[in-house]
């Protein structure tokens, strides 16, 4: 936790990848006239003949880059989370998910980043919209330290990837050099005996801070970032199920359908304990900043400590 | 060992029979556009296609994209033909756990993209077609639309994007049999003029008759039209062609023929 600059996700996700596609002239970022919000102006100037807009046209964004990939193109899409795994959701089901295609997509400004711009430009739905698609991973990183080594493994992983990540400069969740992550595979960022904490994504450090919290009071989390939630990592869940009494599940996503969801899916099945699920209610969402409508749903060291004590007392 | 026009002719005639058989058995199928893209599907894999039914993943190799995924009989029929699959799985058409599944998909060996929601055969033949260009590779790229399949907006997505990189390794091809499967296109959705519409989107444009091999061979050999831009062809055709009770019936779009029906068509493709 030593960083003092904050970068937004989105620059140091590109500026990764910049560096690997100057070796590696297979890899091609398609845009759609999203270059300067998913911060891949580089590409444009200095990597031409590996960058492609095509304009505010998302369904011919996901196809062109199935077509690419079935060509050994190694394509990277960079587009709003809210247009990308909506307009084109049919095109990244057949094209890249049930094709089988090597493609990666990007949704930028995930979650409420874009605040203020409202609904529209929100993207609460895209983990349920995703996971539910056969052949896709589905990844939501925490910090940029972690997506310096996400970025690294999506280039030499085969497959198609969603990545969420934000439009903010976030606070770490890691130090520099100590980023543990491998596909698939929960990381516990605290341990404890007394409940577990699950999060995926921007909201990883507010559940890490919770539980910070918790244990000035006595209580003892295990916090644990969900970064992969498909392929999610069963085993963590049913560890933790069988060592907690309660799971609390943080996203910035609708309750229905996301981490919760898919955490549930789990337990319910292997190791049925209570679950309480945190996220942005099923609805479309108070406008704000980032910050104010996460404070506003609750997501929030401090709410979500006493929604614990709470659930710990009624056992 | 190039193939002449009656041999293509008598190629179509083959197809036309063996895409009867196939829904006949099965008992499921799009009768009427697979037998008006018959001419456009045998001129390009017998005449015009760089492939090579050994290596379908040569790098060099043409590309086709049935973006008109409905139309596959005559596809597998053809793919059948020239060695890719076996002409016993032809026989597998529609059954169960079948890899010929009524729309097709990448687990075909010769096939490029799955198909069968429309709209989207254009786009991803423009990433091949920009893939090409990137690598300085040779090859073309063809994809076969069908005319309802024009009122996708995403076709027009992928036409603006074709000529703005002037993708002049790109060919389109429009199956114009002016019926859907609601009736007549023009009643339907109008697309006309689909000639004009397409060159304002900068692509050259040709129209053909597309049941006539002559005709198609030199318009395909004689691609792209103009240098630095794709080319469009919109194929004439007749939906049913071939059998007179199915031609230019939109209650044919998929339907499936009876026992004397099935005997009454192969009477007359003999």
């Amino acid at each position: 936790m030593d960083q003092k600059i904050l970068l937004p996700s989105r620059k140091v996700f590109s500026d990764t990848l910049f560096e690997l596609a100057k070796e590696d002239r297979d890899i091609i970022v398609l845009t759609s006239d999203s270059r300067g919000s998913a911060s891949v102006e580089n590409f444009a100037k200095y990597l031409p003949e590996q960058f492609i807009d095509v304009g505010i046209a998302e369904q011919n964004l996901v196809s062109i880059a199935s077509g690419l990939a079935s060509c050994g193109k190694k394509p990277f899409i960079f587009s709003p989370a809210c247009f990308l795994t909506t307009r084109s959701i049919e095109q990244i089901k057949i094209d890249i998910a049930y094709t089988g295609r090597n493609v990666k997509l990007i949704g930028v400004s995930g979650g409420v980043s874009y605040g203020p711009l409202g609904s529209t430009h929100h993207a609460l739905e895209d983990i349920a919209f995703m996971r539910a698609i056969p052949n896709m991973t589905v990844i939501l990183p925490s910090d940029v330290n972690q997506i310096r080594i996400l970025v690294k493994k999506l280039v030499s992983y085969i497959g198609p990837v969603y990545v969420r990540i934000g439009r903010n400069p976030i606070e770490n969740v890691y130090s520099n050099e100590d980023v543990p992550f491998e596909i698939g595979k929960g990381n516990i960022l605290l341990d404890g005996e007394d409940v577990t904490i699950i999060a995926t994504g921007e909201v990883v450090k507010t559940a890490y801070n919770t539980g910070v919290l918790l244990g000035y009071k006595g209580i003892y989390a295990r916090v644990i970032d969900m970064h992969t939630i498909k392929p999610i990592d069963e085993e963590i869940i049913f560890e933790s199920a069988k060592k907690t009494k309660l799971i609390v599940t943080v996203e910035e996503h609708n309750i229905r359908g996301g981490l919760g969801s898919a955490v549930a899916e789990v337990i319910t099945r292997r190791f049925p304990v209570k679950v309480v699920m945190l996220g942005i209610p099923d609805e479309f969402s108070i406008t704000g900043s980032q910050k104010e409508i996460l404070r506003y749903y609750g997501i929030v060291p401090e709410n979500i400590c006493d929604i614990i004590l709470e659930g710990l007392r009624r056992g | 060992m190039e193939r002449d026009v009656e041999y293509l002719k008598d190629k179509a005639k083959d197809i036309r029979r063996t895409i009867v058989r196939m829904i006949y058995q099965a008992k499921s199928g799009h009768i009427g556009g697979s037998l008006s893209s018959v001419e456009i599907l045998v001129t390009l894999y017998y005449r015009i296609l760089r492939i090579d039914p050994k290596n379908p993943d040569w790098p060099d190799r043409d590309r086709f994209i049935l973006s008109k995924g409905h139309s596959v009989e005559g596809y597998y029929a053809i793919l059948a033909d020239l060695g890719f699959i076996d002409r016993e799985e032809l026989e597998t058409y529609c059954k169960f756990n079948s890899r010929l599944t009524g729309h097709p998909t990448v687990k075909i060996p010769g096939v490029e993209a799955n198909t069968g929601s429309l709209g989207h055969g254009l786009s991803i033949g423009v990433g091949m077609a920009l893939a090409g260009k990137v690598d300085n590779r040779d090859y073309k790229v063809y994809v076969l639309m069908g005319d309802g399949e024009q009122a996708e907006g995403s076709i027009w997505e992928a036409g603006m994007s074709a000529s703005h990189y002037r993708l002049d390794n790109l060919v389109g091809i429009v199956d114009r049999n002016r019926l859907q499967i609601g009736g007549p296109t023009e009643s339907v959705m109008s697309l006309e003029d689909l000639s004009d519409k397409w060159k304002a989107f900068g692509w050259s444009v040709i129209e053909v008759n597309g049941h006539d091999i002559k005709e198609l061979i030199n318009v395909f050999e004689n691609t792209p039209i103009t240098r630095n831009k794709p080319t469009l062809i919109i194929a004439h055709t007749i939906k049913g062609r071939g059998v007179s009770f199915i031609e230019n019936k939109a209650e044919w779009h998929h339907k499936v023929p009876t026992e004397e029906e099935f005997a009454r068509i192969m009477e007359e493709l003999a």
